[in-house]
């Protein structure tokens, strides 16, 4: 009793919602990049992290390479932890004395995860973040937020002390 | 004594729905895995989903276009008029998506429904099913039921990609946005599980939902032209609200907590 | 088996707080055309759907082919509801399909035959009843008497043993009654069918019914051949035959005295 043009209809629906979804997954969400792929991870302590939040980005000179899984504090020390996961593409492309800062995008933008490479000492045989398999490595050359109220503290004092 | 009596009576009246309601849902339930049943959910996705797919890709294109508007206007007194995709995205992945489409399904498909079924009873149709040996539940019910939960996920899914489109017409191409941030800052803030999936799962259980007042509605009313366009208005009423408070149950549950 | 197909057995039934049926009894018999007349509104629709099963009785049983219809299983008794069908007042008529395919429903529904036997049966069922030139149609486009006889096609279409009429005639023109009415007594003899009318067209019934109940007032007030029940003593039966308004039926509804009514209201 369904007759052909039902059918045709119901085709089209279900390829538009298709194509939705489609389109949600690469274009919205880009799902092809940073969801399906593998990971290493690595983790971090700062003093301050300020605004940063789960999933941030993490990014060399701009390029997205992984993002932040988790934040945490610390139960000794009482510093805040950040685990982040970066893309197995950039496997043993970061010596393990790359740096880390936390950075804003523009005045008002997001807090991201900034990494600046580190060098390599010729000759020697490098070590890479995630080159350690199953446990997390850490980073140590990590810089903290900047905040507001330090900053001007530091303007202060620093004109103090001219 | 007597509003005693009275309050009584209208609970022991309400559990008696609710449980009648439950048993018309398990009717439908079980008659899911039928082979014979396919074409019938076929022809129901053509009503339910088909022919409410004009007014759910207009009003997603104007409410993407009207919240690039509003968005542009306040963002850009910030300069972060770069974070149009993501608002735009996020506000119909995770919440307008879902809810404007379950109400307007509710509006469109949910109230027709009602009437319909309303309609096949006071004339009889539903009873003449079960004198001749056919169940009104997997005949009439099920495939209603089950085209109706699968259509309105795949029309959440279609009115926030028509909604983001929408976004970037007048946002991109009107107002000047730059068209790479639109996109690379919506893909570096949108989550597939947490944004997309969540929404699809949202907009499932608002379909459960409006389904299930929509035909217990049209199953149980008084088969009277009174009674039919009562139903009807409650349908509407009814699972516009479900539609609201659960959106606040399932919000809570999925972004609420971290 | 006995030749009874349908035994009522002092059957008990009340809606909400309402008695509809206290105690009655009522036997139909195999092969013939059983009427049961009564006023409007004591529920003689609510008597056929009791006998379908789609309502359980207080206590009492229907026994249909010597089984309690009201304690089978589920499967069993939409199995024997195969075996049964019923005309509704209003045709029931699926609105949404043509009059051929409201035919076939039940045949597509419950047989696995080809479309080619389907199609062939349909149209023999519409013939018997005058409608194959309007196959076609939408039901919308018949009238209420073709209406009537689709769905009577599509009644016989499986070859039942009991068809039930309600109020066949109700409502209709004298050609379209006189067309059911002969209808009704050929089907009958022709398929060997066992019916059931529901009517409170008295004449037309008793010229082709072979047994009849008179209900009024929760009960049978009268039962016989066409014959005994037009020369009944009953002073209800008289009444209902001859449609006086008043009589042992009053012709109020049941209410306080008009004095106690209105002193009520100015108090």
């Amino acid at each position: 009793m369904t007759s052909k043009k039902t059918e045709l209809m119901v085709g089209i629906f279900v390829a538009l919602a298709l194509a939705a979804t489609l389109m949600l997954a690469l274009q919205v969400a880009n799902k092809g990049m940073s969801g399906s792929g593998e990971v290493y991870q690595v983790s971090a302590k700062f003093d301050n992290i300020g605004g940063l939040k789960a999933r941030s980005s993490i990014k060399v000179g701009g390029v997205v390479v992984g993002r932040v899984t988790r934040i945490y504090l610390d139960n000794q020390e009482l510093i805040p932890v950040v685990d982040m996961e970066i893309s197995a593409d950039y496997a043993r492309t970061f010596p393990e004395t790359s740096s880390v800062s936390i950075l804003t995008a523009g005045l008002l933008g997001e807090q991201y995860v900034g990494l600046t490479p580190g060098f390599v000492f010729p000759g020697e045989d490098p070590i890479y973040l995630g080159d350690k398999e199953g446990e997390t490595q850490f980073i140590v050359d990590t810089k903290s937020a900047i905040v507001l109220e330090d900053l001007i503290g530091q303007f202060l004092f620093g004109k103090d002390s001219d | 004594m007597n509003w005693l009596i009275n309050l009584g009576a209208s609970t022991l009246g309400k559990l008696s729905g609710l449980g009648n309601a439950s048993l018309m849902l398990w009717g439908g339930l079980v008659a899911f895995p039928r082979l014979k049943n396919i074409p019938l959910i076929i022809q129901q996705i053509y009503v339910v989903g088909v022919q409410s797919l004009l007014i759910i890709l207009v009003s997603g294109l104007f409410i993407g276009m009207v919240m690039a508007l509003q968005g542009y206007t306040i963002l850009v007194s910030y300069g972060a008029e770069g974070s149009l995709g993501p608002m735009v995205a996020l506000t119909l992945l995770r919440e307008l998506g879902p809810v404007v489409t379950g109400l307007l399904f509710a509006g469109r498909a949910g109230s027709a429904l009602t009437a319909e079924i309303g309609l096949m009873k006071a004339t009889e149709q539903l009873s003449s099913l079960e004198m001749m040996a056919v169940d009104p539940l997997r005949r009439i019910i099920a495939p209603r039921f089950w085209a109706g939960v699968i259509s309105m996920p795949m029309l959440a899914l279609i009115f926030s990609a028509v909604g983001i489109l929408g976004g970037h017409l007048v946002g991109v191409d009107w107002l000047g946005v730059d068209s790479g941030s639109y996109w690379s800052i919506m893909q570096a803030t949108v989550d597939w599980d947490k944004d997309v999936v969540n929404g699809v799962i949202k907009s499932f259980v608002f379909a459960l939902v409006v389904v299930w007042v929509a035909l217990y509605k049209g199953y149980s009313a008084i088969p009277t032209s009174e009674g039919i366009s009562k139903a009807t208005t409650e349908t509407v009423v009814f699972s516009s609200l479900a539609i609201l408070g659960l959106d606040f149950v399932l919000t809570a549950l999925m972004f609420g907590i971290n | 088996m006995s030749d009874i197909l349908v035994d009522i057995n002092k059957m008990h039934f009340e809606r909400g707080e309402r008695v509809i049926y206290d105690d009655i009894s009522l036997q139909v018999r195999k092969g013939g055309i059983t009427a049961v007349m009564g006023p409007s509104g004591i529920g003689k629709t609510t008597l056929l759907k009791l006998i379908g099963g789609q309502l359980t009785p207080e206590s009492g049983e229907v026994l249909f082919q010597d089984e309690n219809i009201h304690q089978m299983s589920r499967k069993r008794l939409y199995d024997v509801r195969r075996k049964m069908s019923m005309l509704f007042q209003s045709g029931a008529l699926f609105t949404n399909i043509s009059v051929f395919d409201n035919v076939a429903f039940p045949l597509r529904e419950h047989t696995g035959l080809s479309e080619e036997v389907i199609k062939t049966i349909v149209l023999l069922k519409l013939e018997a009843v005058g409608l194959r030139g309007a196959a076609q149609l939408m039901p919308s486009e018949l009238s209420g008497g073709m209406a009537r006889r689709a769905a009577l096609a599509r009644a016989i279409a499986l070859d039942p043993e009991l068809i039930m009429y309600d109020e066949p005639f109700a409502g209709q023109d004298p050609i379209s009654m006189g067309v059911l009415v002969k209808l009704i007594k050929e089907l009958n003899s022709a398929l060997g069918l066992t019916s059931i009318v529901v009517t409170h067209d008295v004449t037309e019934v008793l010229t082709i019914a072979d047994y009849a109940y008179i209900m009024a007032d929760k009960r049978i007030i009268g039962a016989g051949t066409p014959d005994e029940i037009r020369s009944s003593s009953s002073e209800l039966v008289q009444q209902f035959l001859r449609g006086n308004a008043d009589g042992p039926v009053p012709f109020h509804f049941p209410a306080p005295s008009l004095e106690t009514s209105f002193m009520g209201a100015n108090k």
